[in-house]
C-alpha cells in the first residue's frame, strides 16, 4: 500500500506539468460551465440536478480517459515500465498507484466546479442534501471511468489506442441500457442494471441507494483486477 | 550468489535462450559476452523478474526469482538496455522516488544515500536537471546510480557502455571495477575489449546457448590449446626449420606463413623463447624476429560462435 502511494504521488506531480491534464480540465469546466448557465437561465431553479443528473455529464466519458491515457501505455512505449516492475512492488499496487493519482486528479478538477453550488447559495436557496449526493455521484461515476480508462491504458503502448479504447468502452457501458428496449423479463433489467447511465440520476435527486454505490465500487474492482492481470501477462509472452 | 539452472525462453514459438546453466560466485564479476540478439536481454530480464522463465530456474542471493519474486529483487540493481527513465523528473527526485520504493527509508538516510550515489556515479552537479534534457552519458550514470541506491549485493548491468563516448565507457569500466570489490555483478556486452578490461570470468553466448565459459585467461588458453609464438628464421629451407622448431621441447604445432614466418604453438603456461632463440643461433639460422602472440577475445569468439561445428560437436557421418 504504501509503494502505490508512492507510485501515485510520482505520478499526480507529473500532471502537473503535463498539458494534457490542463487540456482535459479546461474542456470539462467550459462543457460543464455551459451547461450550467444555459441551464440556470433556462429553469431559474436553485439546483444542480438538471446539470449533474443529465446528459451533461456525458462529457466525462470523453474527457477522462484522457487522463489515465498516459498511466501505462507511456511507460510501455518508452521502457520506463522495466525499472517499475523490476523494483519489489507488486503489479496490483503499481496499477493502484497509478489509479489513485488519476481520481485524486481528478477531485482537483472538481474544485473549480464547486463554485456553481456557491452561484446558487450566492442568488437562490438551494437544498444542500441533494447538491452533496450529486457531488458523491460525480466522483462515484469518474471513479469508474477512471477505473476503465486505467484498464484501456494497460492494454497498449499506444496513447492514443488506450484514449480510443477507454472512450469506447466507457461509451459501451453507458449504453447497456438502451439494449433492455430490445428484450423482455429479467434480461432487461440486468442490462439496465449493467449499465453506467443508471447509476448516476438517483443521486441527482438526493438518494444515496447502495446498489448504485456498490455498483461503481465493482465496475472500479473489475477494471483494476483486469489491468493487473494484463500488466502481469504482458510480460509473461 | 546466483545460481541458473536449464532457463529455457520461448516468445511464441522462438526460442530466445535455451537451457541456460552457470554460477556467480559472491563477488565475482561475471561478463556475458555475446552478439546481439543472443539472448543476453532475455536472460538478464528472467534474473530480475521483468519475465518468468518457460522453464529452469534462477536463485539470485537465495531468492528463487519466480517463487520469491519480491525477495529476490530486493537484492538486485539492475541498469536496463534501454535505460528509460522518466523525463520530465529531476535526477534527485528520480533517486529518491527509486530508494522509496526499493525500501530505503527513513527519509533522512533516503536523502543522504541518494546524495552519496549521485556522488559515486558524478552527477551530483546535475541533481536538479530533468532527466529529460541529460546526454546519453549522464542518463546511464543516473541509470547506474539507481540501480546502487539500494546497496544491493547483486548488480546486474545490460549493456552499460552502449552508446557512450570513449571517455565516458572508460569512466563507466572504471566505475564498474570499482563497484565489482563489493558488489556481485553481471555485466552483458557484446564487445569483447569490455569483458577484458571488467570481469573476471566470461560467459559466451550465441543463439541462445552458453557456447563458453571460464575465466577470461583461461578461456583464451583453452581455446588455442596453448601459447602462440611469432617467429621468423631465415638461413634454411622452410621444411627443415619446421622440423627443427617442432623438434623443441613444449612445441605442439608449427605452422609455415611464409616469407620466413612461422607461428608455434606451446604447451600452455611454457615459455620456450630463450630456447628457441639458442636453438636457432646453434642451427646457424638467422633469427629476424621472436614475439608472443595474445589471442584475442575476438578471435575467441569468431572461432566459438562460427557457425561451423566445434569437434566436440560435430554431427555424426560428418
Ligand atoms: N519481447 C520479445 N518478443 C519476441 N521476441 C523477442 C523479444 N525480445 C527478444 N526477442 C528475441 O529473442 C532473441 C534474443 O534477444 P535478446 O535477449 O534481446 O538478445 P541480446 O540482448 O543478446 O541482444 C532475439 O532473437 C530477439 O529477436
Ligand atoms: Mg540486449
Amino acid at each position: 500500500m504504501r509503494n502505490a502511494f508512492l507510485i501515485a504521488r510520482r505520478e499526480l506531480e507529473a500532471y502537473f506539468i503535463s498539458p494534457i491534464a490542463y487540456v482535459v480540465t479546461a474542456a470539462m469546466l467550459v462543457v460543464l460551465g455551459y451547461f450550467f448557465s444555459v441551464i440556470l437561465f433556462v429553469t431559474r431553479q436553485a439546483s444542480l440536478r438538471p446539470l449533474f443528473g443529465g446528459s451533461a455529464l456525458i462529457v466525462l466519458l470523453f474527457v477522462l480517459p484522457l487522463l489515465t491515457m498516459r498511466l501505462l501505455a507511456e511507460e510501455q512505449r518508452s521502457g520506463t515500465i522495466e525499472l517499475l516492475v523490476t523494483a519489489p512492488v507488486r503489479d496490483g499496487e503499481i496499477i493502484l498507484g497509478k489509479y489513485l493519482a488519476s481520481l485524486a486528479f481528478y477531485l482537483l478538477m472538481l474544485v473549480p466546479t464547486l463554485y456553481y453550488p456557491v452561484v446558487l447559495e450566492v442568488f437562490g436557496r438551494p437544498d444542500w442534501g441533494p447538491i452533496l449526493t450529486t457531488y458523491l455521484g460525480i466522483i462515484l461515476l469518474g471513479g469508474s471511468l477512471l477505473g476503465v480508462g486505467t484498464l484501456a491504458s494497460a492494454l497498449t503502448s499506444n496513447q492514443i489506442v488506450a484514449a480510443v479504447l477507454g472512450v469506447g468502452m466507457a461509451l459501451l457501458l453507458w449504453l447497456i441500457p438502451s439494449l433492455a428496449g430490445f428484450v423482455s423479463g429479467p434480461l432487461a433489467d440486468v442490462l439496465q442494471y449493467l449499465g453506467l447511465s443508471s447509476h448516476i440520476a438517483d443521486f441527482a435527486k438526493g438518494i444515496i441507494d447502495t446498489r448504485h454505490v456498490v455498483y461503481h465500487l465493482s465496475v472500479i474492482a473489475a477494471s483494476l483486477f483486469l489491468a493487473t492481470r494484463i500488466l502481469e501477462t504482458r510480460r509473461w509472452r | 550468489m546466483i545460481t541458473v539452472r536449464g532457463l529455457t525462453k520461448y516468445y511464441g514459438s522462438l526460442p530466445a535462450i535455451q537451457d541456460v546453466s552457470f554460477d556467480v560466485a559472491a563477488g565475482e564479476v561475471l561478463g556475458f559476452l555475446g552478439p546481439n540478439a543472443a539472448g543476453k536481454t532475455t536472460t538478464m530480464r528472467i534474473l530480475t523478474g521483468y519475465m518468468p522463465p518457460s522453464a529452469g530456474k534462477a536463485v539470485v542471493a537465495g531468492y528463487d526469482v519466480v517463487e520469491h519474486s519480491l525477495e529476490a529483487r530486493r537484492h538486485i540493481g539492475y541498469l536496463p538496455e534501454s535505460v528509460a527513465l522518466y523525463p520530465e523528473m529531476s535526477v534527485r527526485a528520480y533517486l529518491e522516488f527509486m530508494a522509496a520504493l526499493r525500501g530505503v527509508g527513513p527519509a533522512r538516510r533516503r536523502k543522504q544515500r541518494v546524495d552519496e550515489v549521485m556522488a559515486r556515479c558524478q552527477v551530483a552537479h546535475m541533481a536538479d536537471r530533468p532527466i529529460g534534457k541529460l546526454s546519453r552519458g549522464y542518463r546511464q550514470r543516473v541509470g547506474l546510480a539507481q540501480a546502487l541506491v539500494h546497496d544491493p549485493e547483486v548488480l546486474i548491468l545490460d549493456e552499460p557502455t552502449v552508446g557512450l563516448d570513449p571517455a565516458q565507457i572508460i569512466e563507466v569500466r572504471d566505475l564498474i571495477r570499482e563497484l565489482g570489490r563489493d558488489h556481485t555483478i553481471i555485466l552483458s556486452t557484446h564487445i569483447l575489449s569490455e569483458v577484458e578490461h571488467v570481469c573476471q570470468r566470461v560467459m559466451i553466448i550465441h543463439e541462445g546457448r552458453i557456447v563458453a565459459e571460464d575465466t577470461r585467461d583461461r578461456l583464451r588458453a583453452r581455446l588455442k590449446g596453448g601459447e602462440l609464438l611469432y617467429v621468423e628464421v631465415a638461413g634454411a629451407p622452410s621444411e627443415e626449420i619446421t622440423a627443427g622448431l617442432l623438434s623443441l621441447p613444449h612445441v605442439q604445432d608449427v605452422r609455415p606463413l611464409g616469407d620466413n614466418a612461422y607461428q608455434v604453438t606451446c604447451t600452455l603456461g611454457s615459455d620456450i623463447r630463450a630456447g628457441l632463440a639458442q636453438f636457432v643461433v646453434q642451427k646457424g639460422w638467422q633469427l629476424l624476429e621472436l614475439r608472443r602472440e595474445r589471442i584475442s577475445l575476438e578471435e575467441i569468439f569468431l572461432q566459438l560462435t562460427s557457425d561451423e561445428p566445434r569437434p566436440d560437436q560435430a554431427p555424426a557421418g560428418r
